[in-house]
């Protein structure tokens, strides 16, 4: 157990290391810099301006030694200043932004599994009828339609409509509920999905008709005997829904203006904005890594079958 | 059939009047190739085929829409902006006084070029690595899936913006953004299909009968490995078309004044107090689009593999 939890960390230093350098070579390895005017077709600055500049940033130095000056300063949690935000060190803003999209994206992730599963059983129990179709199409709904599109639907809906929320912002707990949805929906979908397919299976399995036999009501049999096996399979997902959750973070956070981490993500990536991209980058590698490390664990502590 | 027309044509002419003997095992064991088993069960699963009815139909407005839409896509009226819905503009006209409803029908174009072409360029990557990787062993293939593990876990969409943004807008960017991207997946799926396959005996027999390796690859295995390829191109396209949109939408994908579903959102929803008609009718097109998709994918996957229903 020790021995998989240390080689899994351990592997984490060379991946997150590839990610660091696949990121820094897409950047570098393109057309453009970030000295290049933001605006469109504005005048570039004068050329010793831009010798000062990159010498300043270190951009002036051999690719391969910005790279190790990089690595060598987020080892400390040093990402530099940003360089649209100029005033502001990377590690500043995230400190700031990055709770906020933690939060929203818990709560999502949260309705989810709750929302997920309680589909999935209502499903599996009423396979061909009528929860049944209710819960595969919302799950289709939610797995098929991109999250800016659910977002405008539910704006007109729950704003305009039958105006309870308020289209966007991030003040009050009524702020949070159309965001949250929206985020949750598809691995919403996902869930149920996964459960409804799990529970069908565990439902004709043997014990369960023992369960049966034995005189047990349908409550027990569904919750305390088929549920907890055909949960196995649901826990493998969480790892791909983190990543999920954190994307789809972006263009929610942007819809409904909340200050996230998910803003400064698009708006640093087209101002050319290295540090903060590849701190960015990063921490979400780094977030999913040690995420999926925990659901395996958690499988493994679930199913008495998998030994590390 | 293809034993029957062959038969025919090498027949000397005096002899049509023989009646071609077609050998009853041979066209019953073709009766149920899996290929046709798989189109019937597809043909009788409604849902699938509604999708796929509105998949051509789409398909049919990006072909056809010079001829479909009232007004050039770039045609502005200033005189009439951010209008609602009427008889002259059926679904309103947008922030320059275009028709939506026109730049609606040519935004089908990107959706279904990016959806069915990038999956081209994701097959001709992915493919060949997968097969590469899962033929060759060793010391290739420990290389070639580590690079493979790299590249998934790196969020999918958070690459595919990043190249974006580098690369800058346009449609052929985003043709090498999502195949960038987009290979890993098939990459994996082909590597497991060849290395299951190639250890079979009717390989062993093929390369003892002296088969070399690409036609090993080509010839034995990869016909075989083509189940799960196919499935994997049928969910990969509501996914390009996803991306592209997702990239419109925060403005890194289609260059203006192409319209583009996403980008219509995108820029709707900015004033969606106001004018909500600028991003409902493209959030709607991009609804159904992924819907029809998706159950068209879930129909061939049922199709080719029942065992996963």
């Amino acid at each position: 157990m020790f021995q998989y939890v240390a080689a899994r960390l351990l592997w984490l230093v060379p991946t997150i290391l590839a990610m660091a350098l696949v990121t820094f070579l897409v950047m570098h390895a393109t057309p453009g810099s970030p000295l290049d005017p933001i605006a469109e077709g504005a005048n570039p600055l004068p050329p010793e301006a831009q010798k000062k500049l990159a010498e300043y940033y270190g951009l002036d130095k051999p690719l391969y030694q910005q790279f190790a000056i990089f690595v060598g300063k987020a080892v400390r949690g040093d990402f530099g200043f940003s360089f649209v935000y100029k005033t502001r060190t990377v590690a500043e803003i995230l400190r700031e932004t990055f709770p906020i999209s933690l939060f929203l994206g818990s709560m999502a992730l949260a309705l989810a599994v709750a929302g997920g599963l309680t589909l999935g059983i209502l499903a599996a129990v009423h396979q061909n009828r009528g929860w049944d179709y209710v819960s595969v199409s919302l799950a289709t709904v939610g797995v098929a339609v991109p999250n800016f599109v659910l977002a405008v639907f539910l704006i007109i809906l729950f704003s305009f409509v039958i105006p309870l929320f308020p289209t966007g912002g991030w003040d009050s707990p009524r702020d949070w509920v159309l965001p949250t949805i929206t985020l949750a929906m598809a691995p919403m979908g996902i869930i149920a999905r996964f459960t409804r397919a799990s529970m069908l299976e565990v439902i004709r399995a043997d014990f369960t008709l023992t369960a049966r036999a034995k005189g047990l009501s349908e409550g027990p049999v569904i919750f305390k005997h088929a549920l907890k096996s055909a949960l196995i399979p649901v826990v493998t997902l969480l790892g791909p829904l983190f990543a999920a959750v954190g994307t789809g973070s972006f263009f929610v956070e942007s819809i409904f203006r909340v200050p996230g981490m998910g803003r400064f993500f698009v708006l640093s990536m087209t101002g050319r904005d290295y540090p903060m991209i590849m701190a960015v980058v990063l921490s979400y590698g780094v977030f999913l890594a040690v995420m999926n490390l925990l659901v395996d664990l958690a499988y493994g502590a679930l199913d008495p079958r998998i030994r590390y | 059939m293809a034993l029957s027309t062959r038969a025919l044509g090498t027949d000397p002419p005096g002899a049509s009047t023989v009646p071609v003997v077609v050998d009853p095992t041979t066209t019953s064991v073709r009766g149920t190739s899996l290929w046709r088993d798989a189109v019937r069960r597809l043909v009788r699963n409604r849902l699938a085929m509604a999708g796929g009815i509105v998949i051509v139909v789409l398909v049919l407005i990006a072909v056809f829409a010079d001829v479909l839409a009232p007004l050039p896509y770039t045609k502005t009226n200033f005189g009439r902006l951010n209008e609602s819905p009427s008889r002259q503009y059926p679904l309103g006209t947008d922030a320059l006084g275009r028709d939506v409803f026109s730049r609606m029908i040519y935004g089908a174009r990107v959706s279904m070029l990016v959806g069915l072409g990038a999956q081209l360029i994701v097959v001709a990557i992915g493919v060949p690595i997968g097969a590469l990787s899962g033929y060759m062993g060793g010391r290739t293939d420990l290389f070639l899936t580590r690079f493979i593990d790299v590249m998934y876990a790196f969020p999918r969409l958070l690459f595919v913006i990043l190249v974006m943004s580098m690369l800058g807008a346009g449609l052929m960017n985003i043709f090498i953004a999502i195949g960038l991207t987009g290979w890993v997946g098939i990459a994996r799926q082909t590597r497991a299909q060849v290395l299951a396959l190639k250890e079979k005996e009717f390989v062993d027999a093929a390369r003892g009968l002296g088969a070399g390796f690409t036609r090993l690859l080509t010839r034995h295995i990869l016909p075989n490995a083509l189940t799960p390829i196919v499935v994997a191109v049928t969910f990969g396209i509501p996914e390009a078309i996803f991306t592209e949109a997702a990239l419109s939408f925060i403005g890194v994908g289609i260059n203006p004044p192409t319209p583009s579903w996403g980008q219509m959102v995108g820029e709707g929803q900015q004033f969606i107090r106001s004018y909500w008609h600028l991003c409902v009718f493209p959030a709607i097109a991009i609804a159904i689009t992924m819907l029809s998709f998706t159950f068209f994918g879930d129909g061939v996957r049922d199709a080719l593999d029942p065992k996963m229903k």
